[in-house]
């Protein structure tokens, strides 16, 4: 009896924490499917350069992605640019948020020097739009089978569904809501301000999501990529939600990587270490099992 | 008591002799590798082997990453991204270093249950199992303090409502809050001194472990059925035991391999599963995250801290004995502390003359409740203070408390015992046969 509780025991200490962070996710999340998905997934290269040139016309506008050093553009696991065309890019990046990338400016010159692929992306705070360095690791979409969470291990944390959902979920107003409620429906975030009048009498929403800052940032067919892929509004917002998971989690393949290895190789060892086990025991017990 | 009768260390050539006059050390090494242990142990006794190496994983990593880190509230977090980013095999070392912590508490949990389950802490075990549980609350303390030096939200307001708890002691509370803080709040002096303790306790933790070990070498290692190894002779020892080199340390090295392999696994391919996406948002003091939840390891505690609200009578007896000075905040605090004490004090409160559950037929049951009871605490710590979950911690915390203090003393004196084999021998070969060594040898074995 023992032994099935301990296993037990071990399968809950392993599996129930992730249910605390089920709550309060109301919103539906599109499982789109990444190609970084599951311990063999990987970054899709180009999906990468659409997404990283999607951040420059667009998002970085308002958003930084301070802790994303530039040069990593050229990494092999991710965007893959040549570093020449990186060296191009920095240089020609703007730095909008002066106050918050004091060690850009030259005191010789009095002036704010251009970027070089050894900076990091500038911090960008001049809107009040958070960074988004982290932002695909920093919410959570996925948290199932019934709030255990498990379905991580094939489709990741749900971090860039979440983005990508985001992006594409902003729609009408509802009838509910009063004409000049402040920002702009969005049926995925939970975070923002929601009308008094949308809220039922028991206290429930009477709608998903809630009223975010941002203006609709991506309207679709709005950008033109190099390798001529469909830029339909969701198809914009999964690569550039891709891109941000390469931004939070620029390493992934080589852990994944040596994951495999790391499991390959203990899984020989185990095996070895079974038969030497085995092996030592066996003069010291006898031959029928009971 | 004596401890098992058994070979020791003699040095045979000159050099040996010569160290061994003067430092004994590689004696103190043979007798400590080659020490009987009773050869009917079975999986759950692997548990000690994982955590001595967790420690020495989260020591080499966490070495490492210091080497990295920025202990200041402006730097913290960047460094932590530095170490993702730009340190070679830097995500790695974190990554192992943070679900190390996890596998450092699912082996704990499993090695205490395992103590309960078996009575390893009844005599002459006392001073193991009290060891041990001063092991576990210092491994608690370094756990939540390491949580704290990544700087992200959870980091932040994890350390403020944990350390908010001391200030619910009457009277003194808040200037050890102050105190423990280096402030009125949360900030750079909390983080410094968290770090400086997160490096110290380690160490300290390392220690205990080598008395932990001494403790139970002396009085020789519990086993399942709770039958003492037989020690009138060296022959009879021989018996029902086998040297742990090389029996043993195969068998922990086999188990350990297969821990691994899913703690790599974790590591490598969901390393953030049992961390919380809040921790990847830099601390804000100004912003508080919707729900504040403590690592998993914590929430069993946690949810008995948060069960005695001011609606429990109990509470209510307690803040009208005491003139309103123990209020439901300060009730929990003793509540959450008074969980593990009654645990450190389980050799005293467990009046059953048989050690190990195999043999006792109702406390198996009451048992496995217990089990159950702690996994229902941790699922009620993730949730919301909100009924109906407020009331069932309450019902399992009580029960939490119900074990210790009043079934298992009562347990020993109604329970009618299960019969014990006489020794280890005879019940190793119940479950093996008789086994060719033996028969070789020719051995009497009396118990038969």
């Amino acid at each position: 009896m023992f032994k099935k509780l301990a296993i037990g025991t071990a399968l809950a200490l392993a599996l129930a924490p992730v249910s605390a962070f089920a709550a309060g996710a109301e919103s539906h999340v599109e499982d789109y499917d990444f190609s970084f998905e599951g311990p063999f997934g990987a970054y899709d290269q180009n999906q990468l350069q659409r997404g990283l040139q999607i951040y420059t016309e667009v998002c970085s506008a308002c958003h930084g992605l301070r802790y994303v050093p530039i040069r990593t553009l050229s990494d092999e696991s991710g965007p893959g640019i040549p570093e020449d065309q990186v060296r191009a890019y920095a240089n020609q990046f703007p730095v909008l948020d002066e106050d918050n990338n004091r060690q850009l400016y030259v005191q010789e010159t009095g002036e704010f020097r251009a970027l070089v692929p050894s900076d990091n992306f500038p911090a960008n705070t001049s809107a009040a739009a958070p960074d988004l360095s982290l932002m695909a690791k920093a919410r959570a979409g996925f948290h199932g089978p019934y709030g255990l969470g498990i379905n991580q291990f094939v489709k990741g944390i749900g971090g860039a569904e979440y983005i990508a959902s985001l992006l594409a979920g902003y729609e009408e107003a509802p009838e509910c809501a009063p004409e000049d409620f402040p920002g702009h429906y969005n049926t995925v975030f939970a975070a923002g301000g929601f009308p008094a009048s949308c809220i039922d009498e028991e206290g429930h929403h009477m709608v998903p999501g809630s009223w975010i800052g941002m203006a609709p940032p991506l309207q679709g067919e709005d950008i033109e990529f190099a390798d001529g892929h469909s830029n339909e509004l969701h198809h914009e917002a999964e690569d550039v939600a891709a891109f941000l998971m390469w931004a939070a989690e620029p390493q992934m393949m080589a852990r994944k990587q040596a994951g495999f290895v790391g499991v390959l190789f203990l899984a020989v060892l185990a095996a070895l270490l079974y038969l030497t086990n085995k092996r030592i025991w066996a003069p010291h017990k006898g031959k029928h099992k009971k | 008591m004596a401890g098992i009768p058994h070979d020791h260390y003699e040095p045979k050539s000159n050099p040996e002799k010569w160290l061994h006059s003067r430092l004994p050390v590689v004696g103190l090494l043979y007798d400590t590798l080659m020490i009987p242990t009773p050869k009917n142990l079975n999986w759950m006794w692997i548990w000690g082997i994982v955590l001595t190496f967790c420690l020495a994983l989260q020591i080499v990593t966490g070495i490492v990453l210091v080497m990295h880190y920025t202990p200041h509230v402006d730097m913290a977090f960047a460094s932590v991204e530095h170490i993702m980013r730009n340190v070679n095999g830097g995500f790695m070392l974190r990554y192992l270093h943070a679900n190390g912590a996890s596998l450092f508490f699912v082996a704990v949990y499993l090695h205490i249950f395992r103590g309960l389950y078996y009575g390893s802490y009844k005599a002459p075990r006392e001073v193991t199992w009290i060891i041990g549980i001063l092991i576990f609350v210092l491994m608690m303390g370094t756990g939540f303090m390491g949580y704290v030096l990544p700087w992200g939200q959870m980091s932040f307001w994890g350390a403020t409502v944990i350390t908010g708890l001391f200030g619910a002691i009457p009277f003194i509370g808040e200037p050890i809050q102050t105190w423990l803080l280096g402030g009125p709040a949360v900030d750079n002096a909390t983080l410094n001194r968290f770090f400086s303790l997160h490096y110290l306790l380690p160490f300290v933790i390392a220690g205990l472990v080598i008395v932990h070990i001494w403790a139970f070498h002396s009085t020789g290692n519990n086993n399942p059925t709770g039958v003492e190894v037989r020690r009138a002779s060296k022959a009879e020892a021989e018996k029902d035991t086998l040297p742990f080199w090389p029996y043993f340390v195969m068998k922990d090295l086999f188990a350990l391999a297969v821990v691994m392999l899913v703690f790599w696994a974790i590591v490598g391919f969901m390393p953030n599963y049992l961390g919380h996406p809040d921790n990847y948002i830099e601390a804000n003091p100004l912003s508080t995250p919707a729900h504040i939840v403590p690592e998993w390891y914590f929430l069993p505690f946690y949810a008995i801290l948060r069960a005695f609200t001011s609606e429990v009578w109990v509470v209510q007896i307690a803040s009208f004995l005491t003139g309103g000075i123990v209020d439901a905040k300060f009730f929990g605090v003793v509540a959450m502390f008074g969980a593990i004490a009654v645990m450190a004090l389980v050799p005293w409160l467990d009046t059953s003359n048989v050690r190990s559950g195999r043999y006792r037929p109702m406390f198996k049951w009451w048992f496995a409740l217990l089990v159950v009871d702690f996994m229902a605490l941790m699922w009620l710590g993730a949730m919301p203070a909100e009924e109906p979950y407020a009331s069932f911690s309450l019902i399992a915390s009580a029960y939490w408390f119900a074990y210790f203090l009043v079934i298992l003393p009562i347990l020993g004196v109604i329970e009618k015992p299960d019969a014990l084999p006489a020794t280890i021998e005879e019940d190793f070969d119940s479950h093996y046969g008789k086994s060719d060594t033996a028969d070789a040898a020719g051995a009497a074995t009396p118990a038969e």
